[in-house]
């Protein structure tokens, strides 16, 4: 997993609430079996016509920077499961998604991914959008050590949560899978334990 | 300060192998569940680090969200699905795990075979890389989907870190009307409390409301609580539970059952116990249930047509689905109709909707899909001789599958047609590019099949007061 430490970026604005993972990444393109090319369909039925013609007013096709930040309406995320909706976007080259909220599941995937979720407050947020929609040119700046968003070239910065453990992962690039391999014999203990087995014997 | 508990701290404390300081919690998984989509990039990464499944016999496979539900012995004729399927073919024997594949007795969807084979029992803990998997809460456990990178924590560590969710209490008193279903009380619950009311929670459904309801009707208000964007839903095990369960494939039995039986019974939230946020309903203030626009929240008794909002999101759903604010939708014509799902796809579903198809036919502009859960509800279906009636009605049985619901096999919803489904999700494009998705429970949408147009089913029985003249 790619370090995460401070990221200053062009924003691309999808202004909308309760953008589900079903139109992150549809269904159909999750048959791949690797991690690899799903940005190619990252909003897929949003970017292209059924043709496979770019649709002219879709921020990702008329975005002019290279941007390393997503900015969402809230409960982004929401829906399936699917870790291809958090591949999608760090393939395509976000680092950063920021909403006023995010749907549980797709936060643990984005973190389990070096994608950090920016959960801000909805006054932050509609200060964002409002700013991103007169200046698409707007750069914004996300530091981990500090955990705060600024609207560069402004006032405008607030401080977001993150737990302590994620923000160490994060920082050093450290995944989930690490951690619980070096706490095998607490986990092969706990299978033993008369607290497991008076219960779970009949399992 | 007091010690009572709510039943999903009780289960959560039980699997915590230890909390990390200032981050998630270590977590023990019972049983992990899992199918051909969510799973190939987790074994790969096993294989990369050269480690194995830590408890293989937890884990149970099935293959459903690719599979064909038409011809299922001949090999898949799509070649991405067939590679996706074929993958979890060899990971499973090369990891050794357990799978009920195409063409065995048990395949099926992973959330219907779980619970029918006594695999999901009170008390565990469960995950599936599916949101679906809160569906498994119906039988008092911790069940919640999880991503790929979490899958492969669970198969590396049969583990996975977590951070506990808060508790939410959703109690529902009073009884349903007698033409109001499990599904109505879910889709009604969610266009309250919206699609983000439960996020961060886990909720326990209560109230005798819930009581009332069946072993497989809780699992479909469970299936959904994910679309309220709660981390899982849960309902206390009680007799229902334990009749349910008893006899079945891999259910204890014998000293074991008895000594199973004596703790599911202490598996209740404890009086007193504190819960983050309480919502309280009445379920006679609940009608048949139909969604208008592009999630689960958006939904409306069928009655009461489409509500005005100047919401800028609200309206880009109703230009996607073809709807104005205010618009009536009873009577509005359908093109097809879907009944399956882990939500609405066991068979007191098919039964219900044989009961109203028997002796009707279908509207001729509507095609019916009818798609068990698995393959067990597909033959005791078919012993109960529900085949002959949708035949004679015109809806096709198919085989056991995710199919439409999802439209990752051949099973798709053209784009601009609108499809009254028993399935979970009405997300642009969900049944296929531009598929319109209209929620409905199975006999709203057995009304629909029968009439070609949005009617509860009321209108079966009651024709005198709809308008039934063919769409």
């Amino acid at each position: 997993m790619e370090k995460f430490k401070y990221i200053k970026s062009t924003a691309a604005l999808i202004a909308k609430e309760n953008i589900d993972t079903d139109q992150i990444i549809p269904a159909r393109f999750l048959k791949a079996t690797s991690r690899a090319g799903f940005g190619e369909n990252l909003f897929r039925d949003w970017r292209y016509h059924a043709d496979g013609s770019l649709k002219e007013d879709f921020v990702l096709n008329t975005h002019p920077y290279p941007s390393k930040i997503l900015v969402a309406g809230k409960n982004f995320g929401c829906g399936s499961s699917r870790e291809h909706a958090a591949w999608a976007l760090v393939d395509f080259g976000f680092r950063v998604v920021v909403s006023a909220y995010f749907a549980d599941i797709f936060k643990n995937n984005a973190l389990n991914n070096g994608l950090l979720p920016v959960q801000v407050s909805e006054a932050f947020s509609e200060v964002l959008i409002q700013k991103l929609k007169s200046n698409e040119a707007t750069e914004l700046e996300v530091d981990l050590d500090t955990q705060s968003i600024h609207i560069a070239g402004t006032e405008e910065k607030e401080l977001f949560e993150i737990n302590s453990y994620k923000k160490y992962c994060l920082q050093n690039g450290l995944d989930d899978i690490d951690f619980l391999l070096d706490n095998r014999s607490e986990i092969e203990a706990y299978e033993a334990s008369e607290k497991k087995k008076s219960w779970v014997a009949f399992y | 300060m007091t010690s009572a508990k709510t039943l999903f701290d009780k289960i959560w404390d039980r699997h915590r192998v230890r909390s990390v300081e200032d981050g998630p919690d270590i977590l023990y998984i019972d049983r992990h569940f899992i199918h051909e989509v969510t799973t190939p990039q987790a074994f790969d990464g096993l294989r990369k680090r050269g480690i194995g499944v830590l408890r293989p016999q937890q884990t149970v496979a099935t293959a459903d969200h690719n599979v064909p539900t038409k011809d299922q012995h001949l090999p898949i004729q799509e070649a991405l699905s067939r590679k996706q399927v074929e993958k979890l073919t060899e990971n499973c024997a090369e990891f050794g795990i357990e799978l009920y594949g195409l063409g065995h007795p048990y395949q099926g969807i992973v959330h219907v075979i779980g619970p029918e084979l006594g695999i999901t029992r009170p008390g565990m803990t469960i995950v599936c890389g599916d949101s679906h998997t809160s569906t498994h809460g119906a039988f008092g456990c911790i069940a919640f989907g999880i991503g790929t990178s979490e899958v492969e924590q669970v198969l590396a560590t049969q583990c996975i870190l977590q951070k506990r969710p808060k508790n939410m209490k959703i109690e529902v008193n009073g009884s349903l009307r007698d033409d109001v279903t499990a599904k109505d009380l879910i889709l009604y619950l969610i266009s309250k409390l919206g699609t983000g009311g439960g996020t961060g929670h886990f909720v326990e459904f209560c109230g005798s409301a819930i009581r009332a309801l069946s072993m497989e009707q809780r699992m479909t208000v469970c299936n959904m609580a994910i679309e309220m964007g709660a981390r899982g839903g849960l309902i206390a095990a009680d007799e229902k539970t334990f009749e349910y369960l008893k006899g079945r494939t891999f259910a204890p039995q014998g000293e074991q059952w008895e000594a199973a039986l004596e703790d599911w019974k202490q598996l209740h939230t404890d009086e007193g116990a504190l819960f983050d946020s309480v919502h309280t309903f009445d379920a006679i203030d609940i009608e048949p249930m139909i969604t208008f626009g592009t999630h689960p929240g958006m939904g409306t008794s069928i009655s009461a047509g489409i509500p005005h909002s100047e919401d800028p999101s609200f309206l880009s759903s109703l230009d996607y689905m073809n709807f104005q604010p205010g618009q009536q939708l009873l009577g509005h014509p359908i093109d097809y109709v879907f009944i399956g799902s882990c939500t609405n796809s066991r068979i007191e579903d098919l039964r219900a909707v044989a009961r109203l198809a028997k002796g009707r036919r279908k509207a001729d502009n509507v095609e019916v899909w009818i798609v068990p859960g698995s393959k067990q509800v597909e033959e005791q279906a078919k012993a109960e001789g529900l085949d002959r009636v949708f035949e004679e009605a015109g809806f096709e049985l198919r085989q056991a599958g995710c199919s439409a619901c999802l439209g990752m096999n051949e099973d798709k919803v053209p784009a601009g047609k609108y499809c009254v489904s028993t399935s979970n999700r009405n997300f642009e494009g969900r049944q296929g590019p531009g598929a319109r998705t209209l929620l409905a429970s199975p006999e709203t949408a057995a009304a629909a099949a029968i009439t070609g147009k949005i009617m509860p089913a009321h209108a079966l029985t009651h024709p005198e007061h709809y308008n039934l003249s063919p769409a």
